[in-house]
């Protein structure tokens, strides 16, 4: 069993207990602690259960490639699955769960699943849920809904904030492994600024637990001495607890910040992402660990050797008294010896090479070690735990010569470089023979936007993994990063380690060599999916030749590990299965981020109520105080209705609708956009805007308009007034100013850039008010100034003056057809104004009304509106605005999209209005169906519903609606289907679409 | 995430002050042309695999359209100028083809 | 008229910086030939403003003179001036392609002061703002809307963005200034 030593531990205080919880159990660890060290420490071998198997699992390794333990963290607002123990500092009250068992994680119920393994192999559920459909509903999917899943789902919102930083650097260095700290001196004696970020909260990486010189004097002195020279440096920024997450375009990299994740409550945002733009990066990511394949290698206390000696130096906590080390390669040797002197047993060092002489296996049998030569582990015994194990020849088929007692194992299959980030952006990788391990090609780099590489790698990031070859290759690459970014060239010499002797590691994919079916379906490489060697030898027979199709088939490195342990042993073994070379079989896709960040961290400070802009009109906090129903127009809020507090919103839309055409109302209109376009081309340009001919508008008068695109479709429509001899305004949609200003600047400056236009956008300028209704003037008259009787102000013109003393641009248009004025006033006037009109109007019955009576009242006497009648593929003839589409020129944009055939076609749907026989309303999108069926059995369809309301002035559901050959059918009467489930046709007249007012002699007073 | 320099206002701009605005230097067919023509003025388009010309408008920056050449497989930029051309300038493209000899070249 | 008001009508917060919005500041909008001799003698006479050049901007006795793109200025000068210093320059520029637009009221202009103030600015604008300083105008983008900032001293952000987003403005802006949230490198 794993627990605390009694000295080592050279990042804990040991003055500085702290209490955590898990499984509802208390446990103390120290300072400096990470979760899964305090849970060693605690002796707590078991912390979780397997994915697919449900089989016991303990921690295997002491960084972010852990794929074993992850548990829930925190609670209430602060919960959070699937985070790793090894990269959770400890903190004070830490409260942790395990994950994936049921009901608890001694005794699972979900084990059922490891016992009928051998049913459930690779594609097991490709193959089980084809058919049938009612299978999969009823029995399947609840199941596996059941059984599924690694955390829970957090429930309550999240109470931590979250920001972004923009950071522009010459070079970011990713690491604050020695490889790291020695490019960034490197790099920062060039001149160039210089940020180096490091993902846990230590500089130096590895080295001090392997130990060793630079430069003369102990390693880990060396890191305090260059990490406070490099502090000193004004063009060096240092980050702890940031991870370099991801590489991308043009020098751009995301920096996951975990500011407080250690500190929770403290006020301080939970995470920061920084995005992070370099002219050049150095990737000094180290390299990580590989298990070996052999049965049992899964069973809580088999753990990579390099996190076994990180236990043991970094925390003081051993993974067990008796602990096998099994390898490949030398350094395991190292955890052999640490473990040795820190007076814990090694009952024998397993390695698969034959004859092992190198000077570290010396020491080993020096400290007298037994070293057991060409030898594999057959199998491990144990349960939830580790109680020994056998060996065999590695060169047999796994038949026991021995076993040993033991209750942990230390595995090494060598060591793969962290390729990760230089692989995000298209950098590529060779495979080295002699490592076996695929590492950065330098000849073939990410490119930025000048053609050039980018992105360079230090240390054993690039493959060198002896303390001097990192520091030589560190301060190379440092340097070349400074002067690529435009420092100047280094000089210094690079920091010196004494070289050192190893003898060559040798590849073992399988132990033993020879190992059985039975053996193999024991040998897990994927530890969170459970993915072993037996399926991915059963993909390849199965047919699956490409790593992209075998990964997706087993699910190999697909899960929240990303395949970090279990990439290159399950390449390995499909490469052996498929009798081809590994570089031939290829590597699957690392994608960005390195390892999960948080949704917080994605997101930002964009939550709540910074989730999106909202825009508002200067009147905004009077409707708000008013009670307004608002709803989204683009950015905008606008009121919907106002309810009083006994209202439902349909009868408040009603008691507006009623009250404007009956006495006044007032509308805030002033999110319409408003384009000025002026110059002396702007005529020519105004009629290649519009459809209409804009050109020959007086001045003082206003012409509703028509915006197509070139495709021909209706995109926008609006009064547009004459202002002066070389001056237009137009007014848009709500949402449409600044796409139609985007238009017209298109236009502008890509086609007609000789025209001499200029386009403003004053919408923002202007508070604009639609005084609607019989009692319009007569408002406008009490609150005194201009002239606005009829005489003076006719419909469709404009005039500028004072009315109450604000100055105000008044036009008489109507979207209501009743008596209207719109007036725009400058916005900082804007409450101001339509304060004066609520109280003068006060005599008048005056009322605001929303956006709902806007609707309404516009169909009830059949005007269109943008997004109801048009949704992209209508153009103006379809809605029977030909009146708008001026014949006297030869060109405006979208003309001549509006001559081929498909538009010409009489048989497009027409826009008519449409009466329902009995007054109800029809269903908004409801389709009109005709005679016949189609090749489908379905009835055809022959029009849709546009817009349809009930109209509280006429007391009856009316609609618009395009209908095929609607114009020619007058009178008939046409199905529309409901979809209610009941079999209800509603049956409606086509009639003309005004249904209000024909002769507008409401307005024209 | 691409950094393209605005020839406009002279800022290296982060692509998200940025909005893509398609193929460059298509030629407007209006009233008159032939339904073939039009097509292809509407919807035909290069999308190559490499050297590329494009639109682009520097949105929330000086608000101005310019023009960037730029490879769609490499990413790399090979230059950005002025929206008011109908072509590309011919140091640009002679540059560029002595980079990729193997291009069809501007047409 | 005395009853005009600014979108947040001066709101303030104090922060490891502070955020204040200006209250009504006088804006117009100048589009024409920046190259042109009579451009250059109108701004001047307007502001007392040299014609600034790319990417700049320059106050002096009148108002503050702001280079927008290759036929944009901003011109800023006292809210109740705005329309009077339009007339001027529409007048001077009458024989002009030229455009002068009041869009006072369309804005609204924060100030962010405190040492650490480029921070503020740097979580929320992909603009590098370590390499700024006063005199340089930049547009660009604020988290999600578009706006403009430029140095008025070592320690002074001042910030223009439209009406209609001013309360997300400022938002924003009070959110990257909050107490606890200080990043240390800038």
């Amino acid at each position: 069993m794993s627990t605390r030593l009694a000295d080592h531990g050279r990042l804990i205080d040991r003055s500085k207990p702290m209490n955590f919880e898990f499984n509802g159990k208390r446990m103390k660890g120290y300072e400096g602690d990470t979760l899964a060290s305090a849970l060693l420490g605690a002796g707590q071998t078991l912390v979780g259960r397997s994915f697919k198997y449900h089989r016991p699992r303990g921690i295997i390794a002491s960084g972010g490639e852990e794929p074993n333990a992850l548990v829930n963290m925190g609670q209430g607002g602060r919960f959070e699955p699937n985070q790793r123990t090894t990269t959770t500092e400890l903190f004070d009250g830490l409260y942790a769960t395990s994950q994936n068992h049921w009901p608890s994680l001694e005794f699972d119920v979900g084990v059922v699943n490891n016992y009928v393994a051998r049913f459930l192999p690779a594609g097991f559920y490709y193959k089980t849920f084809m058919a049938p459909r009612a299978a999969w509903k009823h029995v399947f999917e609840p199941i596996v809904r059941q059984s599924a899943g690694l955390g829970k789902v957090p429930k309550d919102r999240d109470v931590d904030t979250y920001e972004y930083f923009y950071h522009h650097t010459d070079v970011l260095i990713v690491g604050g492994g020695v490889a790291g700290l020695a490019a960034a001196k490197a790099a920062a004696a060039s001149g160039a600024k210089v940020m180096v970020v490091e993902q846990t909260a230590h500089w130096g990486g590895r080295t001090p637990v392997d130990g060793g010189e630079i430069d003369g004097i102990p390693a880990a002195d060396w890191i305090e001495a260059t990490v406070e020279a490099l502090e000193n440096m004004d063009n060096v920024t240092l980050r702890l607890r940031m991870q370099g997450s991801g590489i991308y375009d043009h020098g751009y990299a995301l920096g996951y910040e975990r500011v407080a994740d250690h500190t929770p409550g403290d006020g301080r945002p939970r995470h920061r992402l920084w995005r992070i733009r370099a002219q050049q990066i150095v990737n000094a990511t180290g390299a990580i660990e590989r298990p070996l394949s052999f049965a049992g290698n899964d069973i809580p206390g088999v753990m990579l050797a390099g996190a076994v000696r990180d236990y043991v130096v970094n925390w003081g906590v051993s993974a067990g008294d008796r602990t096998v080390v099994v390898t490949n390669n030398d350094d395991a040797y190292r955890t052999a010896l640490v473990l040795k002197e820190a007076g814990l047993e090694v009952p024998v060092i397993i390695d698969a090479r034959a004859a092992v002489t190198s000077p570290l296996a010396q020491a080993a049998r020096a400290a007298g070690i037994r070293v057991a030569e060409g030898k594999g582990i057959a199998k491990v015994h144990g349960g939830k735990f580790v109680t020994g194990v056998s060996i065999c020849a590695q060169a047999g088929e796994g038949s026991s010569l021995e076993e040993i007692k033991c209750d942990a194992v230390a595995m090494s299959g060598g060591w793969s470089p962290v390729v990760h980030l230089w692989s995000h952006c298209g950098g590529k990788l060779i495979w080295d023979e002699v490592q076996a391990f695929f590492r950065p090609d330098p000849a073939r780099p990410p490119l930025s936007h000048d053609g050039k590489g980018f992105v360079l790698t230090a240390g054993s990031a690039s493959g060198a993994l002896g303390l001097s070859d990192v520091l030589t290759d560190a301060d190379a690459a440092g340097k070349a990063a400074g002067k690529a970014a435009g420092g100047k060239a280094g000089r210094k010499a690079a920091p010196k380690a004494a070289a050192e002797v190893h003898q060559a590691m040798e590849p073992v994919w399988i132990m033993p060599q020879g190992a059985s079916i039975q053996k193999r379906m024991k040998m897990w490489l994927d530890y969170q999916n459970d993915v072993k060697v037996s399926d991915v030898q059963l993909a390849a027979r199965e047919g699956y030749e490409s790593v992209e199709h075998t990964k997706r088939y087993t699910t190999l490195g697909m899960a929240t590990d990303q395949g970090k342990l279990s990439n290159i042993n399950g390449l390995a073994v499909l490469s052996d299965a498929l009798d081809q070379p590994i570089p031939q079989t290829g590597t699957t896709t690392f994608r960005p981020p390195y390892t999960p960040i948080s949704f917080g961290a994605i997101a930002g400070e964009a939550k709540d109520e910074l989730f999106q802009p909202i825009r508002k009109t200067p009147m905004h906090d009077w409707h708000e105080e008013a009670g307004a129903y608002f709803e989204p127009v683009g950015h905008w809020r606008r009121p919907y209705t106002y309810p009083k507090p006994d209202e439902t919103h349909a009868q408040a839309v009603n008691r507006e609708v009623l009250n404007t055409r009956e006495r006044l109302g007032l509308l805030d209109a002033s999110t319409l956009g408003k384009l000025i376009v002026s110059g002396p081309d702007a005529g020519r340009f105004m009629d290649m805007m519009y459809t209409n001919l804009m050109s020959t508008l007086p001045v003082g008068k206003c012409r509703y308009g028509l915006m197509c695109t070139e495709n021909g479709f209706l995109s926008d429509d609006g009064v547009v007034a004459r202002i002066d001899e070389t001056t237009w305004l137009c007014h848009t949609t709500s949402g449409g100013a600044d796409r139609i200003h985007a238009w017209m600047e298109d236009w502008l400056q890509c086609e007609w850039w000789d025209w001499k236009v200029h386009v403003a956008n004053v919408t923002e300028q202007l508070a604009q008010v639609a005084v609607v209704g019989p009692n319009a003037r007569k408002v406008l008259e009490k609150l005194g100034g201009m002239d606005v009787s009829k005489e003076t102000l006719p419909f469709m013109q404009w005039a500028d003056g004072t009315i109450g003393g604000f100055d105000a641009r008044v036009y008489r248009i109507s979207f209501s057809g009743e008596l209207s004025y719109e007036i725009a006033v400058p916005a900082s006037q804007g409450r101001a104004f339509w304060d004066a009109l609520l109280e003068a109007g006060e005599e008048f019955g005056v009322m605001p009304y929303g956006t709902e009576a806007l609707h309404i009242m516009r169909a009830e006497k059949g005007f269109i509106m943008i997004g109801d009648e048009t949704d992209g593929t209508i153009i103006p003839q379809d809605l029977g605005l030909n009146w708008a589409i001026s014949k006297k020129k030869d060109d405006f944009l979208g003309k001549r999209a509006q001559l081929r055939s498909h538009m010409v076609d009489p048989d497009r749907w027409k826009l008519v209005g449409l009466e329902t026989l009995d007054g109800t309303v029809i269903p908004d999108g409801a389709y009109a169906v005709g005679e016949g069926v189609n090749a489908n059995g379905q009835k055809n369809v022959i029009g849709r519903v546009t817009s349809t309301y009930f109209s509280p002035t006429l007391n009856k559901g009316i609609a618009m609606g395009l209908i095929k050959h609607g114009p020619d059918r007058m009178g008939e009467v046409v199905d529309f289907p409901t979809l209610d489930g009941t079999g209800t046709v509603i049956k409606a007249r086509i009639v003309d679409q005004v249904f209000y007012d024909k002769e507008g002699a409401k307005g024209n007073v | 995430m691409l950094t393209l320099h605005c020839p406009n206002c002279g800022v290296m701009a982060d692509e998200t002050e940025l909005h893509a605005e398609g193929e460059a230097h298509i030629k407007r067919f209006g009233p008159g042309s032939s339904d073939e023509e039009f097509e292809n003025y509407l919807f035909e388009r290069k999308n190559p695999k490499g050297v590329h010309f494009e639109r682009w408008r520097h949105v929330a920056g000086c608000g101005k359209y310019f023009h960037a050449a730029r490879n769609t497989m490499t990413l790399e930029v090979y230059g950005t100028y002025s929206a008011q051309t109908l072509a590309p300038p011919k140091t640009l493209v002679n540059a560029i083809k002595k980079k990729h000899p193997e291009w069809e070249g501007w047409a | 008229m005395s009853n005009a008001v600014s979108a947040l009508d001066g709101a303030t917060y104090q922060g490891f910086c502070k955020v204040q919005e200006m209250g009504l500041v006088g804006m117009i909008t100048l589009r024409g030939d920046l190259g042109a001799a009579a451009m250059a003698k109108a701004v001047k006479a307007v502001t007392g403003v040299a014609m600034p050049g790319q990417g700049a901007v320059t106050t002096g006795k009148g108002g503050t003179v702001a280079w927008m793109s290759p036929d944009e200025l901003l011109v800023m000068v006292d809210h109740a001036g705005a329309d009077a210093a339009v007339a001027k320059l529409s007048k001077a520029l009458a024989k002009e392609h030229a455009l002068a637009v009041n869009v006072s009221d369309a804005r609204a202009v924060f100030h962010v002061t405190g040492q650490a103030a480029r921070e503020v600015m740097a979580k929320l604008s992909p603009a590098d703002v370590s390499a700024l300083a006063p005199g340089i105008m930049r547009r660009t983008r604020l988290a999600q809307v578009a706006g403009a900032f430029h140095m008025l001293d070592e320690g002074t952000f001042e910030v223009v963005c439209f009406r209609s987003v001013a309360g997300y403005v400022f938002d924003v802006l009070a959110n990257a200034a909050k107490p606890g949230s200080e990043v240390g490198v800038l």
